[in-house]
């Protein structure tokens, strides 16, 4: 195995995410900050506790899973979409370096940038709102598992992007709802019957529910679907991913 | 067993490993760097881009692969590089496959790309360690600070890609291929676009290479770059290999020339006085052309014109003209085909 070049892969990503500090750190706080005193504040004050947690602190792990999920994408896939647009990209494939050690050091630097984001996230959350973890083991577990997945996922659109429209859109058009009504900011059982059993195929439903279950010992589905869920969908973007590279779709002429 | 006689034995022993390992390392100094054999390539789009190529590139040369654009030259070497998915076919580097044994071949190649693709806001210093290390090679900071300073980079180790001329960028691009330390460097059209003197350094700057050991192929559409650097040529067009060749052979062969006289009145037909010479008539009687290999021992242009004179005719102007490139492609094809 080339560790080397797993290393020096990681280190320039790290890197690259280092120099565009403020956009990839400060932002999502700002942002998450902003959600807290709309969402916390305004509608707090009329919910009041969901499953007899303080509706601020219910929104926490939802709204983490949200930034994380978003961040973890638009990481992924633009540090492997820029070396293809500036065609920078003929070193990696003139390397000797396995696929697997490429998608190692891509997704693992854009993995470790989310979880490091997520915790900020947290962070920043016990300042407003009193927090407590009741499984924190389960909890790194879940904050691991989704930040691994989903910047696989963003690698994958990352490769599949062949301009900076896609690169942005799909991020926006399908996990950014994907993630609001996912149960970010109530529980499922808010919901009409009907929209209940919608939502029981929106795969972040499972992850938001697993995460918050970590924290607060609710869940809106079992933990044991949660785990499963997210299982499969890693099992997948790493099953596309090894195509891409098998057969280098849009890597490889 | 006496002492005397296993002390010799051992000897004997040793000088038989020694022979062996000799001619091991003979085999391997003989054996080409590079080897394609009934290479093709079909694009997705359909297009033809290679045809059956068979080529062997030899240890320590400098290879030139001269085509015009659109030959066939960058995806060539992109296979052997491993960015080009290769058709059928099979290429080795210094003996391994690129595809089943795409490590140890990659290991072995540098390669400069055609187009000046860097990042923006690295460092020299930074861009060149990650590429030894992208290569598998453990960091070696005494190894770049050499590099640089070969490629006169190393006042610039500091500055950030973006602020290059495209000059030193192609150098930082030597530089990046150069850091793992590989046996053989691709360089695809180096001075594509480049000035004089710009071209007359990079041409230094391959010798030195070469004359460290290093194995250099590169791809050009200027005859006489072939002509400057190379050892051998190897000629493409329309995804043919169309012939390779040892420089001096193949000089020979497109060497021709032509001389272009402009009558003052025109001819009808060429004097039997002027039959020796190879002339022939154009624009309508008012252009006599006379083609000719000015490495021919039997060129004899004064004698020409000596006849000329003596034939009584008079012109008001002349221009010698290289072929080119494109008619040198058309004719060696139509030999070939032939
Ligand atoms: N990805 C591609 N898809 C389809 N055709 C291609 C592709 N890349 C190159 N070609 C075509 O293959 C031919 C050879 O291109 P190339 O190898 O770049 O030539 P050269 O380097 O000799 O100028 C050209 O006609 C070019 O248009
Ligand atoms: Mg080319």
């Amino acid at each position: 195995m080339n560790l080397h070049a797993v290393q020096a892969i990681y280190r320039f990503e790290m890197a690259r995410m280092a120099r565009t500090l403020l956009q990839s750190i400060v932002s999502p706080v700002i942002s998450t900050s902003l959600y807290f005193v709309v969402f916390g504040a305004a509608i707090g004050s009329r919910i009041t506790e969901i499953g007899g947690v303080s509706y601020g602190a219910f929104i926490v792990p939802g709204l983490t899973m949200l930034m994380l999920l978003t961040q973890s994408v638009s990481n992924a896939s633009f540090g492997i979409y820029f070396p293809r647009f500036s065609r920078t990209i003929y070193e990696i494939l003139s390397a000797p370096v396995s696929y697997f050690e490429v998608v190692l050091g891509y997704v693992g630097a854009a993995a470790t940038k989310s979880i490091i984001l997520g915790l900020i996230i947290l962070a920043t959350a016990s300042l407003f709102v009193p927090l407590e973890i009741a499984h924190p083991v389960w909890m790194l577990v879940f904050l691991l598992l989704t930040a691994v997945t989903f910047s696989l996922l963003g690698f994958i659109i990352g490769i599949w992007a062949d301009n900076f429209e896609k690169l942005q859109l799909v991020p926006l058009l399908i996990i950014t709802p994907l993630a609001f009504l996912g149960g970010s900011f109530y529980s499922v059982d808010m919901l009409p019957p009907f929209w209940q059993t919608v939502t029981l195929f929106n795969p972040v439903v499972y992850l938001i529910s697993g995460f918050r279950w970590s924290f607060y010992d609710i869940a809106d589905v079992s933990v044991g679907a949660s785990l499963a869920m997210i299982t499969v969908f890693l099992g997948l973007c790493l099953a596309l991913v090894g195509w891409i590279f098998k057969t280098g779709y849009r890597l490889k002429a | 067993m006496n002492r005397k006689s296993s002390v010799a034995l051992r000897r004997a022993e040793r000088d038989l490993a020694h022979a062996q390992e000799a001619s091991l390392l003979e085999s391997v100094r003989l054996r080409p760097v590079i080897s394609v054999s009934n290479l093709s390539k079909t694009y997705a789009s359909g297009f033809h881009a290679l045809k059956n190529i068979n080529l062997e590139v030899r240890r320590g040369e400098i290879f030139a692969l001269l085509g015009p654009n659109g030959a066939g030259k960058t995806t060539l070497i992109s296979i052997i590089c491993g960015i080009v998915n290769p058709g059928e076919g099979t290429v080795l580097a210094d003996g391994h496959d690129i595809v089943t044994e795409y490590r140890a071949a990659r290991f072995k190649i540098g390669l400069v790309p055609q187009e000046l693709t860097t990042d923006a806001f690295e460092t020299v210093w930074d861009t060149v360690s990650f590429s030894r290390r992208l290569f598998g090679r453990r960091a070696n900071p005494g190894y770049i600070e050499k590099v640089l300073k070969d490629l006169s980079l190393w006042d610039k180790k500091d500055s950030k890609l973006i602020t290059l001329s495209g000059g030193m960028k192609r150098r930082v691009l030597i530089a990046k291929a150069l850091s793992h330390e590989p046996e053989i460097l691709f360089l695809d059209e180096p001075t594509a676009g480049v000035d004089v003197d710009l071209r007359r350094e990079m041409w230094q700057l391959v010798r030195a290479l070469r004359a460290s050991g290093v194995t250099i192929v590169l791809t050009t559409h200027y005859i006489e770059e072939a002509e400057e650097m190379a050892d051998r040529v190897g000629v493409i067009s329309e995804g043919e290999l169309i012939l390779v060749e040892d420089k001096a052979e193949l000089m020979h062969k497109l060497g021709r020339k032509r001389l272009i006289l402009q009558l003052k009145g025109p001819l009808e037909r060429i004097p039997s006085a002027l039959a020796a010479h190879t002339l022939e008539l154009a624009a309508d009687g008012h252009e006599l052309v006379y083609t000719y290999d000015p490495q021919d021992e039997r060129t004899d242009i004064t004698a020409l014109l000596g006849d000329l004179n003596e034939a009584g005719i008079r012109f008001k102007d002349l221009r010698t003209k290289q072929s080119s490139l494109e008619e040198i492609f058309v004719s060696l094809l139509r030999e070939t085909r032939r």
